[in-house]
């Protein structure tokens, strides 16, 4: 190790930089950012939370802090993390701490290369894709090497190589896969002089991965590598555009699609008209067995190497996230159809400031399967599980998600938008509620803004879910008050006053505060957290019920 | 294996510190342009003037408010500052086909680019959106802020003024 030391000093030292040292520390940049999430639990025996649940682990804790270092191309970071234990509804694995993520990167206009820890996505992400998402806990970095080369103005190669992070647990020979994977995308317009300015934009790009696991199953003989390749464009002619990916893999059995060997595909097609004011969008989409993991066996979220877009639109509000949706890897079809349209100002609807106007309809359903041989049940472990015709909607459906929205400025100082949803949610299979009946919902929302002065104003939110199924009926109210540019103090309440048990018609409270300076933003919450999920793109966790303070420190620099 | 890491990490810094030119304040990121074309953020310029990057993404509520009320207020700023804006959007993969048509629904009349592998995002340290940066003529950042909060815009304005006059961007 010293001899390393020894050899890294010289050769830093041999450059002949001490003429220029001035000159390269003011190249040099540090930035970085960290985050605090702690939580303190109280017992609350009306949600059923017992000191022996808690367990004396009343407080938890999630925080990270990263740092990057930056001279000209040169650049270099670090992660540390840590998880004292996880916040209740993380991956209980998660919990250490650490340095997970380190990286050092060289980068010039047309080259790069970067070592360690990296995040990377080929095309919609449909054969590869790691990220990391805090809010989930999620992150499938992969740990090796990445290049990407641009020969001409245009052209993208990319070229990756390495295993994925799996919470703590360091790699050893066969304790999961290896992932390779090399990408090219060649944007036509850049290429050819003669398209530079012309009004049809048109790039295409294809990838192929590939995904090595050692085969140690006694009954089944299982392919130690699964390929996978996809093909893409996007097209833009004047005001319309069209993109499409198609992803096709090999048998690649798993503990997600029941170790059937049947190969998988991806498809989705989005088609846009826009113009000032106005935009249409469609997109088709189906998944037909297209879990990909650099293990097997893995069922939660971790070590996908792929990612499956979502096409039901991501809710932010108090109730209207109640039903979030998760991608059915297995198998789902579905459409999605939006328009969002501004009603021009000091037009007769939109008024001296104009109207925002968003309605949404989204659905997805299983895919029809049918027996792969004659005599064959669906799904069989070892067989080919099934055959399914490409553009068949099975009766089923997972979800449908149906949406208007109106934000309109009413003066200079109040402003409101209003929402209404209508959802189907087979909670059953999302969910994973055997036996639970198909949820049909209602929910309404209006998100008021009133502006007392230039640094102060007062927000506040009123929501109604009303469902027959499930939990039944539920209010909420939110109060907020923002004092620019430091501070904000919020309350507020969901009531689940149509619960079929008179027990649990509970009310979940919350009171905040909050203090942001510049890029430090400290919040502190105390309250009850309704049990729930949270998604992001697709991805969800189960958050538990919970009652306590919850602060948060977030910052960079 | 280590060995080699350090020594390639070592490599790498005698030749980024040979290359050494003139620094950048921007990392050098390649993101896509709303029409699918890849956009290297080093190449993010202004003739001199002002830029606000504003990192936002569709699921974010008050990411959305901020950037309306930038909107509204855009036209009257370029004429007093020159400023330009960018919104970064940090949406995942299907960003591409859904942001354009959001963006141009809205009537939005800033530049929009998409980092849906938020490359981009890591690489300027943002924790949290609403995230956002203000650059002075040379692109060094001289101000920023998260958290979006009613009466942004005005404290947002007096920077870019600041600027645009020659004035020191002044902490506080």
């Amino acid at each position: 190790m010293k001899k390393i030391f020894t050899a890294f000093v010289l050769m830093f030292f041999f450059v002949p930089v001490f003429a220029q040292f001035g000159k390269v520390l003011e190249n040099s940049r540090v930035q970085g950012s960290f985050e605090v999430d702690g939580m303190y639990y109280f017992p609350d025996t009306k949600m059923g939370i017992t000191d022996s649940l808690i367990n004396g682990r009343n407080f938890a804790m999630n925080g990270f802090g990263e740092i990057i270092y930056t001279l000209g191309d040169f650049s270099a970071g670090v992660r540390y993390e840590a998880y004292l234990p996880p916040i209740a509804g993380f991956d209980k694995r998660l919990e250490g701490q650490g340095i997970p993520y380190m990286w050092a990167s060289y980068n010039t206009e047309r080259f790069s290369i970067t070592v360690g820890n990296f995040y990377e996505q080929f095309g919609n992400g449909l054969v590869l894709r790691t990220y990391q998402e805090w809010t989930l806990g999620y992150d499938n970095s992969l740990n090796g090497a990445k290049v990407q080369f641009e020969p001409v103005e245009g052209v993208v190669l990319k070229g990756v190589y390495g295993v994925q992070r799996f919470f703590w647990n360091k790699y050893t020979k066969n304790s999961r896969g290896i992932v390779k994977g090399l990408d090219g995308e060649i944007d036509l317009n850049d290429l050819i002089t003669s398209m530079e300015n012309s009004k049809l934009r048109l790039s295409i790009g294809g990838s192929f991965v590939s995904k090595y696991q050692a085969d140690n199953d006694p009954i089944f003989k299982l392919p130690r590598n699964v390929g996978s390749g996809a093909a893409r464009f996007n097209l833009g002619i004047g005001k319309f555009n069209f993109s499409s990916e198609y992803a096709h893999k090999i048998n690649d059995p798993s503990a997600i699609n029941g170790y059937i060997y049947k190969p998988g595909d991806a498809f989705i097609f989005n088609a846009s008209y826009s113009t000032k004011g106005l935009g249409i969008l469609g997109v088709f989409k189906r998944i037909d067995n297209f879990s990909y993991k650099s293990d097997r066996a893995e069922t939660a979220n971790a070590l996908d190497i792929n990612f499956l877009p979502p096409i039901i639109e991501p809710n932010t509000y108090m109730l209207s996230s109640m039903y979030p949706y998760a991608t059915q890897p297995n198998g789902e079809i579905g459409f999605q159809f939006q328009v969002n349209y501004k009603v021009p100002r000091k037009s007769k609807l939109g008024g001296k400031y104009g109207m925002d106007i968003t309605f949404n309809y989204s659905q997805l359903n299983d895919i029809v399967r049918k027996p792969a041989g004659d005599t064959s049940a669906i799904n069989v472990p070892g067989t080919l599980g099934y055959t399914s015709d490409f553009f068949k909607f099975s009766d089923h459906i997972f979800m449908r998600d149906v949406r208007f929205s109106v934000h309109k400025k009413f003066s200079r100082k109040f402003k409101g938008t209003f929402i209404y949803l209508n959802q189907l949610f087979d909670i059953a299979t999302i969910q994973g509620h055997a036996g639970a009946p198909v949820i049909h919902d209602n929910i309404v929302i209006t998100d008021m803004t009133y502006k007392f002065t230039s640094r102060s104003s007062l927000r506040w939110e009123l929501q109604g879910l009303f469902t027959e199924q499930d939990k039944g009926d539920w209010a909420a109210a939110l109060v907020e008050y923002t004092l620019s540019p430091h501070w904000f103090a919020s309350i507020s309440d969901q009531w689940n006053y149509g619960n079929p048990d008179d027990n649990d018609k509970l009310h979940y409270y919350t009171v905040a505060g909050g203090y942001s300076i510049k890029t430090t933003r400290i919040s502190l919450t105390y309250g009850r957290q309704r049990e729930g999920v949270v998604c992001v793109g697709g991805v969800c966790r189960a958050v538990p019920a919970s009652s306590g303070f919850y602060l948060t420190i977030s910052s960079s620099f | 294996m280590k060995t080699f890491l350090v020594v390639l990490f070592g490599l790498i810094l005698s030749i980024s510190v040979y290359s050494q030119t003139q620094g950048s304040k921007l990392p050098s990121v390649n993101v896509k342009t709303l029409d699918g074309t890849t956009f290297n953020t080093q190449k993010i310029d202004n003739d001199g003037k002002p830029i606000v990057i504003a990192f936002w993404a569709l699921w974010c509520k008050p990411c959305k408010k901020e950037l309306d009320a930038y909107n509204e207020l855009y036209e009257d700023w370029q004429e007093e500052t020159g400023v330009k804006i960018i919104a970064v959007s940090i949406d995942d993969a299907r960003s591409s086909s859904k942001v354009k048509p959001f963006v141009n629904g809205k009537g939005w009349e800033f530049d929009v680019l998409l980092d849906p592998n938020q490359e981009f995002k890591r690489a300027m340290s943002v924790n949290m959106i609403p995230h956002t940066f203000v650059l002075d003529g040379k692109g060094n950042i001289v101000y920023q802020h998260t958290s979006y909060y009613e009466g942004v815009e005005d404290e947002l304005f007096d920077v870019i003024d600041k600027i645009a006059k020659g004035e020191k961007v002044s902490e506080k």
